[in-house]
């Protein structure tokens, strides 16, 4: 038998048939929707007259509108209101499952799926979201998609897909002190490009990874889709099989075992091939930030911003564009730069271990005066217990405000968002123009530890200088 | 249904400069608080065609010499960023019927593929030559070739690139693939099956 990677066997495992254009028919094990990609797709269901063919295998949340300081309905706004009453009702019609808001498991679609056990290895998993990548940390492979494949996956439990090829991204060697998954992926997103990764899948291995927890691998995995990867995937090793033990949509007792066993044939064969083989040394990382307006245009948080002059032609447009928006100096440290807002959270960064290490190290520390800061949990159970672990406490009483989980100020579809050209340390996955909800507004791509050293001292610093407990 | 089969694009066309125009770009997330996709297009490009106080800037899509455009014509990495199918909707809900760019986010393009919209790629230097002639003469009528792989404006002609699955399927009208895939009925269900979770 020749040796195949993950992907490969994943793939096939699901394929139905080829296409008339050569496209996959490629059945997908679980679907995941939320309220912004899904209500069309329902519609165009109806308007067809067709049934959802696997209700049993779609899950639905509510994530991106719902307002993290209100809990009552109806929403303030009207029209996230008519969302996740559009969604609420979408469910109870047609049988899918729906973590409501009530249910206390509600959360970011990327954060729910794993916290539930509905995320496994060797699955086909898609969500009308472009993080849904985040799942491939546990050897899923999981896709991005848009709302008429939200409607195809509804009717068909299928979609039309084309391969992708596999590059694998080994990264080997120790991280330093106070270097995260995000520096990691931050680090791989600037060295390959923003669309380095287009028509790829990315596989990361390396000690690094294998050393990673869970919640660090879906950090990296998460932001595949950031360097131009639609799907991103870790091999299931026993950290994976740990994680989901227990869980409620994990195998029962009696399956347990069959199930891992079946877990550990999907990881990629010994002297498998991949398309393209990228090798990086953990030593070369460092806390890592972004000035621009792209995740690629980031830089080791001791480096100077670049300089339309230091950059070769073909770059210097876009270095242009992105200091102007930004409003920053190139050439200059970024060290120093006066933070406006500093947020916590995302499907990037939202989760328990993630609000753990930065609760350590702000104890006794407090928010610099002026600067707005919160921390938003990524699911209603992340922040359970964080509360009973009293995190809550340990960052109201830094000063910052611990909210309800969603999405939050990770992209302005709810009453989070940054006024004018306000400039946020952001723990999320986007700095695009606008993504935090103001047109002019500003987003500093990092780790959460290095948004709280920038709460705390109120500039763009290096947590390693600022917590020195 | 029978799906039209898309073998050229005629129209004038309209420049919207910059590489890596990301789909929050195309439409503000903000305005994707909604159930349906009407309406989409009056807010295509909404945050860089209008300032704080919603009052117009100066801006290609905003020219009158463009309003008729139905060809986009951008830089390198179009649609990159989210999945978002509401940022080709607003697209070709402001009347748009192809894009013309360096090349494609993934995702974007087969989000557009799948609405029969064609997203071809063309060379930068051919990309700033035909920019030269609609910005010359906004009323030039380009065709943008499925079948031929070419574009042609007035007497020049540029070579595009539209990967050849994408390209049959709009030649053969099953750009969207719904029908097809809910035909293989035994074949989904046979799957389902086999892959051992529900
Ligand atoms: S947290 Fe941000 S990136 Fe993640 S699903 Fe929500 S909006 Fe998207």
């Amino acid at each position: 038998m020749t040796a195949k990677n993950l992907f490969q066997k994943v793939w096939e495992s699901h394929s139905v048939g080829t296409l008339s254009n050569g496209q996959t028919q490629l059945f997908v094990g679980r679907h995941l929707i939320h309220e912004v990609t899904s209500p069309q797709a329902f519609g165009m269901l109806r308007e067809k007259g067709l049934p959802v063919r696997y209700p049993e295998r779609t899950f639905a949340t509510v994530d991106h509108i719902v307002p993290t300081n209100e809990s009552s309905e109806p929403y303030s706004d009207s029209l996230a209101d008519a969302m996740i009453k559009e969604l609420r009702k979408n469910c109870e019609e047609t049988g899918v499952t729906f973590f409501d808001v009530n249910t206390g498991k509600q959360g970011i679609v990327h954060v729910v799926g794993p916290e539930q056990g509905l995320t496994q290895p060797g699955m086909t998993i898609a969500c009308g979201d472009s993080h849904t990548s985040t799942h491939g940390a546990f050897g899923a492979i999981a896709f991005g998609v848009g709302t008429s494949q939200v409607r195809d996956l509804l009717a068909t439990q299928t979609m039309a897909l084309n391969p992708l090829k596999v590059r694998r991204i080994e990264v080997n060697g120790v991280l330093a002190a106070g270097v995260y998954a995000k520096d990691v992926i931050l680090h791989i997103i600037r060295k390959l490009g923003v669309n380095g990764g287009t028509g790829y899948a990315y596989e990361y291995a390396g000690e690094v990874f294998d050393a990673f927890s869970m919640e660090e691998r879906m950090t990296a995995c998460n932001m595949s889709i950031e360097g131009g990867a639609r799907v991103g995937y870790v091999n299931p090793d026993d950290k994976t099989f740990e994680y989901l033990q227990g869980r409620p949509y994990s195998p029962k007792e009696d399956d347990w075992s069959s199930a891992v066993a079946r877990w550990k044939s999907f990881s990629s064969d010994p002297g498998c091939s991949y398309d393209d083989l990228v090798e990086i040394d953990a030593s070369e990382i460092s806390p890592t930030v972004t000035w621009g307006i792209n995740p690629a245009q980031a830089i080791a948080v001791d480096e100077v911003i670049p300089s339309v002059e230091s950059v070769p032609d073909a770059e210097k447009e876009s270095v242009r564009e992105a200091l102007d928006y930004m409003k920053l100096e190139g050439g200059k440290p970024i060290l120093g730069t006066p933070i406006d807002v500093a947020f916590i959270g995302s499907c990037t960064n939202g989760r328990l271990s993630d609000l753990e290490e930065v609760a350590s190290a702000i104890k006794g520390y407090k928010v610099k005066s002026g600067v707005k800061a919160i921390v938003v949990p990524g699911s209603q159970i992340v922040s359970k217990m964080a509360q009973e672990k009293g995190l809550d406490k340990i960052f109201t009483e830094a000063g910052f405000e611990w909210r309800n989980a969603g999405c939050s100020m990770c992209l302005a579809m709810n009453p989070d968002k940054l006024i004018g050209d306000q400039l946020c340390a952001s723990s999320s996955n986007r700095n695009f123009k606008g993504r935090q909800g103001s047109p002019t507004g500003r987003t500093m791509l990092m780790s959460p530890t290095m948004v709280a050293a920038a709460a705390i001292s109120g500039k763009i610093s290096d947590s390693r200088k600022v917590f020195q407990n | 249904m029978a799906l039209a089969k898309i073998k050229e694009v005629i129209g004038t066309g309209v420049y919207v400069p910059g590489d890596d125009i990301d789909t929050d770009r195309i439409i503000p997330a903000r305005f994707m608080k909604c159930i349906t996709f009407d309406g989409l297009g009056d807010y295509l490009f909404y945050d860089v065609r209008f300032d704080d106080q919603g009052e117009p800037r100066e801006h290609s899509l905003n020219d009158p010499a463009f309003q008729k455009a139905s060809i986009l014509i951008s830089g390198s990495n179009f649609g990159c960023g989210s999945s978002r199918e509401h940022a080709p909707q607003s697209i070709y809900r402001a009347g748009f019927r192809a894009v013309v760019a360096g090349n494609f986010a993934e995702i974007f393009f087969g989000n557009s593929i799948n609405l029969g919209i064609p997203c071809v790629s063309l060379g930068e230097r051919e990309r700033s030559s035909l920019v030269g002639l609609i910005e010359s003469d906004p009323n030039l009528n380009l065709t943008v070739d499925v079948a031929d792989l070419k574009i042609r404006a007035g007497d020049s002609i540029f070579p595009i690139e539209l990967r050849s699955g994408a390209r049959d399927s709009l030649l053969n009208g099953t750009w969207d693939p719904l029908e097809e895939l809910l035909a293989s009925s035994s074949g989904i269900e046979e799957v389902s099956n086999q892959i051992s979770y529900v």
